[in-house]
């Protein structure tokens, strides 16, 4: 057996021998997905509204009608306007729909309760859709790549941007971090085992590991959460195994720079975890952002690779599209890795 | 005479900026001897260690180790010397037979070497009952002798030891001790840090640091004899009583 091999056979035994570690790693990213695809959506269901009708014609009937039959909406029946307040606070109520006559003119006014802004810009949206629906001149709006609006979609880029950071920079710092803590990397440094040798015995199981999770997250990306599947998976792989890369020479980089777990876990979380969560454009949108966060967001890692997953999984374009992403990514990974094979041999 | 010298040092120093760890020592350790390195914590004992070792890089001076100089041929270095630091630095995760195959082979042994030596190594041990055991459910005592095993597999011409009694009760470390002196009647030569003063008694020399630089070489009779005292710990306590720096 090659000394190379049996490093990574170390590593390997190590990680599967922690059973706790392993189930959660595996687990989680499936979770996770399933979380956000299902249960935690940005999407807005059962508006509840109620409407206050001056005057009952057939337009009102008919427009009381498709909120009634519109699955988005709960219709409460009408009330009268001194009631809507008292229905709003005590949350029976999302919105109201005041419908009165100017002449034969009839107006709308909608009061929304925006405690929640996002949900009283939606509801608000829809029930504007449904009133504009009953104008003479339609708008027609069609919504490109993602018809349904599903929040799935928009999620499991953002997800698998998270994941891997975790997974790679995470543990894989935290594995050679605690090497030095146990005192077996000095075992390891005075053998005439190479530097390289170390590190790469070091990453190889992360990176089969990170592997492993990517064909579970498609997997379940496409078949329960429904993603559309086309031949631009290829190029979601490729990109992906180069982000994880990227997030491998990260954790190396952080395990030469710290001396113990703690501070390995603090740096990857606080360091590499919450801007993903907040500037990667996972959850909010980057353009929204001041613009000194927007430049910050550059720097980040996911900011890239969600913005190339989002077209390449979700608009299922050619890879010409993301040419940029793909050489910020490769650029960084390159950066990265030479600073910290750099360190790492200096140190040692 | 000249080629039974294995660790020769002149004018070893090490500085960390203002700070000298080790200043300007100078000694040599014949084959086969069992070489004490005695010294109060932060007396400088582990840094030279890490010089001769290859670990750390001397600020000046020269020295070598098997035939090989420290500041040219680390690499050489590395593939003559064991190496086993105090804390026992196994794979907790990995099984007795697992972790001596592991160092085994990053030493360079071949399968079916590294098949008769762990068996060999049981059996001295009486360990095959717990050759599949993960080293972390195994004593501490055991764990210390696997670790001794694991960096003398490879039959190093030096073996340096970091304090590795730290912890350990003194019936387990005198029988940590039968085990050096198995080795050392092999040839191989021991190079063995340690702030236990009753482990002083065991060494064929002894050098005590204070402060970066040795201020006594020889063997523990001798050093008794010439400071008038009956136990190590005196002649410990005169050598040192000018120490500066300390616990």
């Amino acid at each position: 057996m090659s000394i190379f091999v049996s490093m990574i056979r170390k590593e390997t035994l190590h990680l599967l021998r922690d059973f706790r570690t392993i189930t959660v790693v595996l687990i989680m990213p499936l979770v996770l997905l399933l979380l956000f695809g299902f249960a935690i959506s940005t999407e807005v269901n059962d508006v509840k509204v109620v409407a206050v009708v001056e005057r009952h014609t057939d337009d009102t009937r008919q427009l009381l009608e498709k909120f009634r039959v519109n699955s988005y909406f709960t219709f409460k029946g009408t009330v009268p306007f001194n009631e809507v307040e008292p229905l709003l606070r005590a949350g029976k109520a999302d919105a109201a729909l005041v419908l009165k006559y100017d002449g034969d003119r009839l107006c709308h006014q909608i009061i929304v309760d925006a405690s929640n802004t996002n949900t009283a810009q939606t509801s608000t949206a829809y029930i504007e859709g449904v009133l504009r629906g009953d104008s003479e001149m339609p708008v027609i709006t069609n919504t490109l790549y993602n018809p349904q609006l599903k929040s799935a979609y928009n999620f499991v880029p953002g997800i698998m941007g998270m994941i891997f950071i975790l997974i790679c920079a995470m543990m894989t710092s935290v594995s050679i971090v605690s090497e030095k803590e146990t005192g077996s990397m000095d075992l390891l440094l005075v053998s005439p085992v190479r530097p390289r040798t170390i590190i790469f015995g070091k990453l190889v199981p992360y990176f089969l590991l990170s592997c492993i999770i990517l064909v579970l997250m498609l997997l379940l990306s496409y078949t329960v959460l429904g993603l559309p599947f086309s031949s631009s998976v290829f190029n979601v792989i490729w990109v992906t195994i180069l982000y994880i890369l990227l997030a491998l020479s990260l954790g190396l980089l952080i395990s030469t720079l710290v001396d113990n777990q703690v501070a390995a876990l603090l740096v990857s979380g606080v360091l590499l975890m919450l801007p993903v969560i907040m500037l990667s454009g996972m959850i909010f949108p980057i353009d929204n952002m001041p613009v000194v966060l927007q430049w910050f967001s550059g720097v980040i890692p996911a900011r890239w690779y969600i913005s190339a997953m989002r077209t390449l999984m979700i608009q299922q374009l050619p890879v010409s599209y993301v040419l940029t992403e793909i050489t910020v990514l490769a650029g960084m990974a390159f950066a990265v890795m030479m600073l910290a094979i750099g360190k790492f041999n200096a140190k040692h | 005479m000249e080629n039974d010298i294995t660790i020769s040092v002149k004018g070893l120093t090490k500085r960390f900026g203002n700070f000298t760890a080790v200043d300007n020592i100078s000694f040599e350790v014949r084959k086969g001897e069992i070489f004490g390195f005695l010294g109060a914590n932060g007396a400088g004992k582990t840094t030279a260690m890490r010089m001769l070792c290859g670990l750390s890089y001397p600020t000046s001076g020269s020295g070598t180790v098997a035939g090989y100089d420290i500041t040219r041929q680390a690499e050489e270095i590395k593939r003559h010397i064991g190496y086993m630091s105090q804390r026992f630095s196994l794979y907790e995760e990995l099984t007795v037979k697992e972790n001596l195959t592991l160092f085994s082979t990053i030493y360079g042994m071949t399968s079916n070497a590294i098949k008769a030596k762990t068996e060999n190594v049981f059996r001295i041990l009486g360990m095959e009952n717990m050759k599949d055991a993960p080293v972390k459910d195994i004593p501490v005592g055991w764990k210390q002798k696997l670790a001794f095993s694991a960096a003398t597999m490879h039959n190093p011409e030096v073996v340096f030891l970091d304090e590795p009694t730290g912890g350990v009760d003194p019936v387990t470390r005198r029988k940590f001790w039968e085990m050096i002196y198995r080795a050392s009647s092999e040839g191989m030569t021991i190079f063995v840090t340690t702030h236990y003063l009753d482990e002083a008694e065991y060494c064929n020399r002894i050098s005590i640091m204070v402060d970066g630089r040795i201020k006594a070489l020889d063997s523990p009779e001798r050093l008794k004899e010439k400071y008038g005292v009956k136990t190590m710990d005196e002649a410990f306590r005169i050598v040192a009583r000018d120490a500066r720096r300390g616990e």
